[in-house]
């Protein structure tokens, strides 16, 4: 068999060239068997945009709705309640929700929302996961002897202002997470989607 | 000698050819994957014509919408009656269970009927309806004998007559004058090739993006081969 | 800086090499195994047959994350997979052509094997490993099929498994053990998932293995036949042999690239190919009150099915019908030619072969029609014509009747 060196840069270049060419091949036929695992048209149909009409809550009620397989929060807030977001600030962790990833844009001030009366929170403690229960009240709780109303999570005591903001002290680390949302028209909240797409 | 023989031969034999004339030759058809027109046409008709009995289950609204082109308030508007969700399967108004009473069979679903059956046979069924007093539903068709589904298109076609033969055979189908609906003959073809199309296209909404694909992935692999070809002559320079 | 990657390396591949015989394995099975350098086009459907086995476990894999073996479930979620997933329909359609594609090679890479005697000793071991894995590919693609749950699946299933019952005594408790339950169920379709899945796929890789193994120890054939271990050079390396690597490898790479636009021509333009890859009827739900008008089997396993049908008792008919695949086993036993390739060996031998392969296909065409008396005809002097082979063959060789061609002693090109 000959072996001169005048083939070797050749077969190099040959050899290169389809190393490139398979290895594009080969690009091309992962990228399907890799995309195959994102969510199919029957979860992105589940986890679609819930749409909540906000002129049955009456004032300070909650109300439960589940989107992606998650309890999302949506409070109806009265002036009193909204008063004691500057009254319990020295005692929080974040008041002014500085970790981003927990809010969108429009949710990073004191209410934590895009309008002050309607409040739209995951119900999930930032903790390990429970559901947090709405303690509205502003009296003395168990838990809390100087309790301005929010809420409080059974599991290992988290606390959590009417804003969904963590409180120091408590094993939570983070405020409450608000969802992508917007108001589709006076009466309807549509949580799960916003101007920049769906979430 | 030979001719003479094959001239009568072919006299003698050309009765024989008359009377085998059948109305489901010449609806030849196969479906076009790639007309999104028709399909889309063939969607608005199926929603107004079809949809009050048959679903289409497997096939959502929004995939349809998207593959067609249709925009989603149009969809939401005009096609989805009750409540259904734009991102829901395309399923009928009725209650199976009232199929079943008032048909005396459940209407199928229709997701797959393009690829089952196929295209050929759904534009056939669809235009070889024709009137029968004896049926409970005032039709029978020559696709399907017997079949339980009235002609929910004879206000576009009419209504066909069975023409027949001496021996009784159906041998042509036509609309009399009193019984005419408001499409021509050619008009309702193209609304049944709509239709079909539609059909087809719903047994396998993949279909003309795959055949798409299809040509620019051989093209690549025709050239990587050529590539490899190339190394392999090379490498095997070596070799006597 | 060249020296310390060097050096580095070999110091990671030494550290392996110390632990794990990785350096050893890649000369013994790929650069310095030594294969003929006259391989011909008959010689591309091994390593094809890999790539299909490749192909097939990372499709069928994917395909498992949404496929459901419930009778409720089933059929819908092939569905699923081809509308509702991304890329679904392509994974999907890549599962049922490579299965085509499996048994296309195969056949291509036995009849191989007959033509150059790629069976005879030293390699009898081989083509029994190689026999077997056709057995469990059978299987495989037996339960494969009913997974969708079809009226294709479901019936061809009921088909096959009653052929169980014409064993006699055994035969009725048999059907039943097999399928789980009275009739074909969930239980049926529950079992053959995890068999299909995961055990015959795990036998199927392991005879592979075997079958590579039995074959680098004795070393390729080639087709002229002959022996290339006979001359070496002075380094011991066969005169007439060449490392599999880099000289194969390179030009099995060709034969990939031609397999894979023959392969994307069915995925992308004719995944049904007609009805004969995935049946027409499969896109009908498994209804057990309408029995389809005809319920041909796949057309891979029409040959056999043709032989059974051909055969008019049923207990004797599926008798026959594996002795058509355990005759292929004692092969090497029934040729007792001196010779191995059909090129040095005698006019009967071509014509017989050449009649077996002819016969092969009819019957695999007679095997997807509807009975007629026309069929059934055709279909007996075909089987005939296919066991006649061995029979002709052993005559042929063991009354020393053929008359061969001399063989050279070094490869012809």
């Amino acid at each position: 068999m000959k072996q001169d060196g005048v083939d070797k840069g050749r077969r190099r270049i040959l050899t290169g060239a389809a190393t490139v060419v398979g290895g594009v091949g080969l690009a091309f036929t992962v990228t399907p068997f890799i995309k195959y695992w994102q969510p199919s048209a029957r979860a992105l149909a589940a986890g679609a945009p819930v749409e909540v009409d906000h002129t049955k809550l009456s004032e300070g009620q909650l109300l439960n709705v589940e989107w992606r397989g998650q309890p999302v929060f949506v409070v109806r807030r009265t002036e009193d309640q909204l008063a004691q977001l500057e009254e319990v600030r020295d005692r929080l962790r974040d008041p002014d929700s500085e970790v981003v990833e927990q809010q969108p844009e429009y949710a990073r001030n004191e209410h934590r929302s895009r309008d002050p009366e309607f409040f739209v929170v995951i119900g999930v403690c930032t903790h390990l996961g429970c559901s947090p229960g709405y303690f509205p009240e502003v009296e003395a709780q168990p838990f809390d002897p100087n309790w301005r109303g929010g809420f409080f999570c059974g599991c290992h005591a988290s606390r959590f202002d009417i804003a969904g903001r963590v409180f120091r002290g408590v094993p939570a680390g983070t405020n409450l997470v608000v969802p992508r949302y917007k108001f589709t028209d006076e009466d309807t909240i549509l949580i799960g989607e916003d101007e920049e797409g769906m979430a | 000698m030979m001719k003479r023989f094959l001239l009568i031969a072919m006299l003698a034999l050309a009765p024989l050819g008359a009377s085998s004339a059948d109305p489901k030759d010449g609806l030849e058809f196969s479906a076009d994957p790639y007309d999104t027109d028709s399909i889309r046409r063939g969607a608005g008709l199926f929603v107004n014509y079809c949809m009050g009995c048959h679903s289409v289950e497997l096939l959502r609204w929004n995939r349809m919408a998207q593959d067609l082109g249709m925009e989603e308030e149009d969809v939401i508007e005009n096609m989805i009656f009750g409540e259904q969700e734009f991102h829901d399967p395309m399923m009928s108004s009725m209650d199976p269970a009232d199929g079943e009473e008032w048909f005396g069979i459940e209407p199928p679903d229709l997701s797959l009927t393009g690829r089952s059956l196929g295209a050929e046979w759904i534009y056939k069924f669809l235009n070889t309806f024709y009137r029968d007093d004896t049926s409970d539903v005032g039709v029978d068709n020559l696709m399907l004998g017997g079949s339980s589904m009235p002609h929910v298109l004879s206000s576009l076609q009419g209504m066909p007559e069975a023409v027949r033969d001496d021996d009784g055979n159906i041998v042509d189908l036509e609309v009399p004058e009193h019984r005419q609906g408001i499409m021509s003959p050619e008009e309702y073809q193209q609304a049944t090739a709509d239709i079909t199309n539609f059909l087809a296209y719903a047994a396998e909404p993949i279909k003309a993006y795959r055949m798409q694909l299809g040509f620019k992935v051989i093209l690549f692999l025709l050239f990587m081969t050529v590539i490899f070809y190339a190394l392999k002559r090379e490498y095997w320079k070596d070799v006597h | 800086m060249s020296y310390n990657t060097e050096k580095a390396q070999g110091g990671l591949l030494g550290w392996v090499d110390a632990r794990f015989p990785l350096t050893q394995m890649w000369r013994e099975h790929l650069s310095e195994y030594y294969a003929p350098k006259n391989f011909n086009f008959w010689y591309f459907f091994g390593s094809l047959a890999l790539l299909v086995l490749v192909i097939q476990i990372i499709s069928g894999i994917w395909l498992t994350f949404n496929f459901k073996p419930t009778e409720a479930e089933a059929f819908t979620s092939v569905e699923f997979i081809m509308r509702d997933t991304e890329w679904g329909w392509l994974i999907r359609y890549i599962h049922s052509t490579g299965a085509s594609a499996f048994f296309v090679v195969v056949y291509l890479h036995m009849f191989r094997g007959m033509m150059y005697g790629s069976y005879q000793k030293p390699r009898e071991l081989i083509w029994i490993f190689g026999c077997l894995i056709l057995l469990v590919l059978m299987a495989e693609a037996f339960m494969g099929y009913v997974l969708p749950w079809g009226q294709m699946s479901y019936w061809g299933a009921q088909v096959i498994i009653s052929l169980f019952g014409a064993i006699p005594i055994i035969g009725e408790p048999l059907v039943v053990w097999i399928m789980g339950d009275f009739l074909i169920s969930e239980a049926t379709l529950g079992r053959f998932f995890a068999l299909h899945v995961i055990a015959l796929p795990l036998v199927l890789i392991a005879l592979v293995v075997a079958h590579i193994l039995a074959l680098h120890e004795v070393g390729s054939n080639n087709p002229d036949g002959i022996d290339i271990k006979k001359h070496k050079d002075e380094n011991g390396k066969p005169l007439d042999g060449i490392p599999f690597h880099p000289y194969y490898t390179v030009k099995d790479l060709v034969g990939v690239g031609v397999f894979l636009v023959f392969f994307s021509v069915v995925v992308f333009f004719i995944p049904e190919v007609g009805g004969y890859f995935i049946k027409y009827d499969n896109f009908i739900p498994a209804d057990p009150l309408t029995t389809p008008e005809h319920i041909p089997p796949v057309w891979y396993f029409a040959p056999h099915y043709a032989i059974l049908m051909s055969i008019p008792d049923k207990l004797l008919g599926v008798l026959t019908m594996g002795a058509a695949i355990g005759v292929l086993f004692l092969l090497p036993w029934i040729d007792r030619g001196k010779v191995r390739s059909i090129r040095y060996r005698g006019l009967g031998f071509k014509i017989a072969l050449f009649a077996f392969a002819a016969a092969f296909i009819i019957l695999g065409y007679v095997g997807t029609q509807p009975v007629t008396p026309m069929t059934t005809i055709i279909g007996r002097i075909c089987a005939l014509v296919y066991f006649g082979y061995f029979v002709f063959l052993w005559v042929y060789t063991a009354f020393d009747l053929e008359k061969t061609k001399p063989v050279p002693e070094r490869v012809t090109s």
